[in-house]
C-alpha cells in the first residue's frame, strides 16, 4: 500500500496510553488510508483492542495524536460524538440493545443521531439486514437470535450509520465455530465493496483473503506490519515467528 | 412422531386430583400429619369467621342493636361512610371529592395499558388534574370554595400517595443518575441528599415540614399543611427510589454504554433510550415495594393532624356511640389499603411480563 490513495482517514502519531501505571500503548504510529483493510493480531494483552478503542475514544489516550477524517480527537465532546457517528464499531460481545427489536436496534442511530425520518431509517435498516442475510428476523429481539445472527445484526447496525471506517474488535471470538463462517462471510462481502476496515482478529484465513496489511502487536508496540503474503511467508521478527507458529499450528 | 411409536403416559398415580393430592399433601407421614393439622386449624377458624362476618353481622343497624348481636357490626362503616371517606369536607358538597376520585380512578385505569402511553394520555391527565383541582378547591363556576384544611379522608390519602409517588419516581431517577455522575459537585450533592434523607424517619420529616419549616417563612406567607406533608413524602420516597434505581444502573453492562457511544449518542440520549429503559425494567419489583410502602406510609400524616382515611376512621371510633367496634373498622381499612397495594403489584407484574424481551 502506498500513499497513492491520498490523505489517510486515520492517522495515529506517537500514541501512548496508560491504565493507571501500566503502559499499554508505547508509541504507536499508524496511517490508515481510505478503502484500506488492516488486520491487527497479537497475543492477548498486547494492546490491540485498546488501540482500536482509542480510535473512537472509548479509551482516552494520554499522549500523542489521533486524527480521524481530519478531526483531531481531544476532550471536545462534540468532536468525539461527530467522530463516533462516522466510525462504526463491532464488539466481541455484540452489545446489541436487548430491550429493542432488531429493526429498532438498527434505526436508533439514524433516527436520533442523523435525525432521519423513521420511514427512511427503516428502509435503510431493511436494506442492510438483507445484506447480512437476516431480514426475516427484523422484528425479533436480540435475545431470540443465535450468536452469529446477533453479530451480523451488530454489523448491520454500524452500517446503517454509513460509516467511513469500520472497527472490528475480535468479532468472532465469542462465537461457536459453526457461526464464525457466517460472520466472516459478511465481513468479506463488506471488504469486497471497498469498506475501510481495521480488524482485530486471529482469523488468519480472513487476513490472507482481504487484508492489505497485517500488523503484529506485542507489548504495546507494533512489532511489524506487512502485506499478508510477506507477513505469513516471511516474518521478520522472532516474536512474530513464534506467534505465528503457535496460532497456525 | 410416527404412528408406530407408542405414546408413553405417566403412571396413573401421578395424574388427576388424587395423584396430585398424594404427591403434594400426603407423600410422607409428616406431610400427611401437617396436612391434617392445617385442615383442622382452617376448619376451626374459617367457618366461625364467616359466621361472624356475614351470617351474624349487622349491616345497617343502629349501634344499640349492634351491641346485642354476636356478629360483626358493619354499620360502624355504613353509618359513618361519608365521614370516613371525606372527613370534614362540607357534607352537602361531598359529591365533589367523590367525582374527583372517580376521575382519578378512571385515569389510572386508562393509563394501565402501555398502548395508551402517548401525548393524548398526557393531555387527559392535565385536564383531569385541573378538573379534580377545581372540584376539590372550588371558588369558581359557582362552586363554594373549600379550604384545604377541610380536606380529608380517602381523597387526601389518594392525593398524598398518587402525587407523592409520581413526583418521587422521576426525582429518584435523577438522583440516581446524579449519584453516578462524573461531576464531583453533582455527585456529592446527590450522595448527601440521599444519605441525609434516608438517615431520618419519615415522621421527623413530617414534623419538620409542619412545625419547623413555617418558622423560616417570611411573615404573612403560609403554605398549606397538605402541601408541606406532600413535599416531605416526595423527598423521602425519592431517596429510596434513587438507591433502587442505582442498583438497576449498576446491572447494565459496560458494553451497552460503549455500543451507544459508538453510534454517536450523547449522554442524554444514551440514558433515555438505552440505559434507563433497561435499568428501570430490572428494578420494577423493588421499586414497587418502595412505592407500596410509601403508599402505606402516607397514613403517618395523622401525627401532624391531617385527617387521612386512617384518622377519620379513628375519629369515628372515638365517638362513644361507636366505641368498641374497632375490629370492623380496621378490617375495612385493611381492605382499602390492600386494594391499593394489590393493584400496584398486579400492575407491576403485568408490566414486567410485557417488557420481557427474552434477554
Amino acid at each position: 500500500m502506498t500513499d497513492k490513495l491520498g490523505e489517510p482517514i486515520v492517522e495515529i502519531i506517537d500514541l501512548h496510553k496508560w491504565f493507571g501505571n501500566f503502559h499499554v500503548l508505547k508509541g504507536i504510529n499508524l496511517k490508515v488510508y481510505r478503502q484500506e483493510r488492516i488486520v491487527i493480531c497479537g497475543p492477548s494483552g498486547s494492546g490491540k483492542s485498546t488501540l482500536i478503542r482509542c480510535i473512537n475514544r472509548l479509551e482516552e489516550h494520554q499522549k500523542g495524536k489521533i486524527i480521524v477524517d481530519g478531526i483531531e480527537l481531544t476532550s471536545n465532546i462534540k468532536n468525539i460524538e461527530k467522530i463516533r457517528s462516522e466510525v462504526g464499531m463491532v464488539f466481541q460481545h455484540f452489545n446489541l440493545f436487548p430491550h429493542l427489536t432488531v429493526l429498532e436496534n438498527l434505526t436508533l442511530g439514524p433516527i436520533w443521531v442523523r435525525k432521519m425520518p423513521k420511514k427512511e431509517a427503516e428502509e435503510i435498516a431493511m436494506h442492510f439486514l438483507e445484506k447480512v442475510h437476516i431480514a426475516d428476523q427484523a422484528h425479533k429481539y436480540p435475545g431470540q437470535l443465535s450468536g452469529g445472527q446477533q453479530q451480523r445484526v451488530a454489523i448491520a447496525r454500524s452500517l446503517c450509520m454509513s460509516p467511513k471506517i469500520m472497527l472490528f474488535d475480535e468479532p468472532t471470538s465469542a462465537l461457536d465455530p459453526e457461526m464464525i463462517k457466517e460472520v466472516l462471510d459478511v465481513m468479506i462481502e463488506l471488504a469486497q465493496e471497498g469498506m475501510t476496515m481495521i480488524v482485530v482478529t486471529h482469523e488468519m484465513g480472513f487476513a490472507k483473503k482481504v487484508a492489505h496489511r497485517v500488523l503484529f502487536m506485542d507489548g504495546g508496540t507494533i512489532v511489524e506490519g506487512n502485506t499478508p503474503e510477506e507477513f505469513f511467508s516471511n516474518p521478520k521478527h522472532e516474536r512474530t515467528k513464534l506467534f505465528l507458529s503457535q496460532i497456525l499450528h | 412422531m410416527t404412528e408406530n411409536e407408542a405414546v408413553v403416559k405417566p403412571p396413573p398415580s401421578d395424574i388427576g386430583i388424587l395423584g396430585w393430592l398424594r404427591k403434594n399433601l400426603f407423600n410422607t407421614w409428616y406431610n400427611s400429619l401437617l396436612t391434617i393439622v392445617t385442615i383442622f386449624f382452617l376448619w376451626k377458624s374459617i367457618p366461625p369467621f364467616i359466621k361472624w362476618a356475614f351470617f351474624d353481622a349487622a349491616w345497617f343497624s343502629p349501634p344499640k342493636v349492634c351491641r346485642q348481636i354476636d356478629g360483626a357490626c358493619w354499620s360502624v362503616i355504613t353509618k359513618n361512610i361519608r365521614f370516613i371517606l371525606f372527613g370534614f369536607y362540607p357534607y352537602e358538597q361531598q359529591w365533589r371529592p367523590l367525582i374527583a376520585m372517580l376521575i382519578l380512578f378512571a385515569l389510572l385505569y386508562y393509563s394501565k395499558e402501555r398502548s395508551h402511553w402517548n401525548k393524548r394520555l398526557f393531555y387527559y391527565w392535565l385536564v383531569g388534574l385541573a378538573v379534580m383541582g377545581i372540584l376539590m378547591k372550588g371558588g369558581i363556576f359557582g362552586l363554594p370554595s373549600v379550604e384545604s384544611t377541610k380536606w380529608g379522608g380517602l381523597p387526601l390519602t389518594l392525593l398524598l400517595s398518587v402525587f407523592g409517588l409520581t413526583a418521587a419516581y422521576p426525582l429518584g431517577v435523577i438522583l440516581a443518575l446524579g449519584r453516578r455522575s462524573k461531576m464531583p459537585a453533582i455527585k456529592t450533592l446527590c450522595v448527601l441528599y440521599i444519605e441525609l434523607i434516608r438517615g431520618v424517619p419519615l415522621i421527623s420529616l413530617l414534623f419538620m415540614g409542619s412545625i419547623i419549616f413555617p418558622l423560616f417563612l417570611p411573615e404573612g406567607i403560609t403554605i398549606s399543611k397538605i402541601l408541606r406533608a406532600q413535599v416531605a413524602i416526595i423527598l423521602f420516597t425519592a431517596a429510596y427510589i434513587a438507591e433502587v434505581v442505582r442498583g438497576g444502573l449498576q446491572a447494565i453492562p459496560k458494553g451497552q454504554y460503549e455500543a451507544a457511544a459508538s453510534l454517536g449518542l450523547n449522554y442524554y440520549l444514551t440514558m433515555r433510550l438505552i440505559i434507563l429503559p433497561q435499568a428501570l425494567r430490572i428494578v420494577i419489583p423493588p421499586t414497587v415495594s418502595v412505592l407500596i410502602s410509601a403508599f402505606k406510609d402516607t397514613s403517618l400524616v395523622v401525627i401532624i393532624a391531617l385527617y387521612d382515611v386512617l384518622k377519620t376512621t379513628q375519629t369515628v371510633l372515638s365517638d362513644p356511640q361507636w366505641m368498641g367496634f374497632s375490629r370492623e373498622a380496621y378490617i375495612f381499612l385493611a381492605i382499602l389499603y390492600f386494594l391499593g397495594c394489590f393493584s400496584m403489584s398486579q400492575f407491576s407484574r403485568k408490566l414486567e411480563k410485557e417488557l420481557d424481551t427474552g434477554r
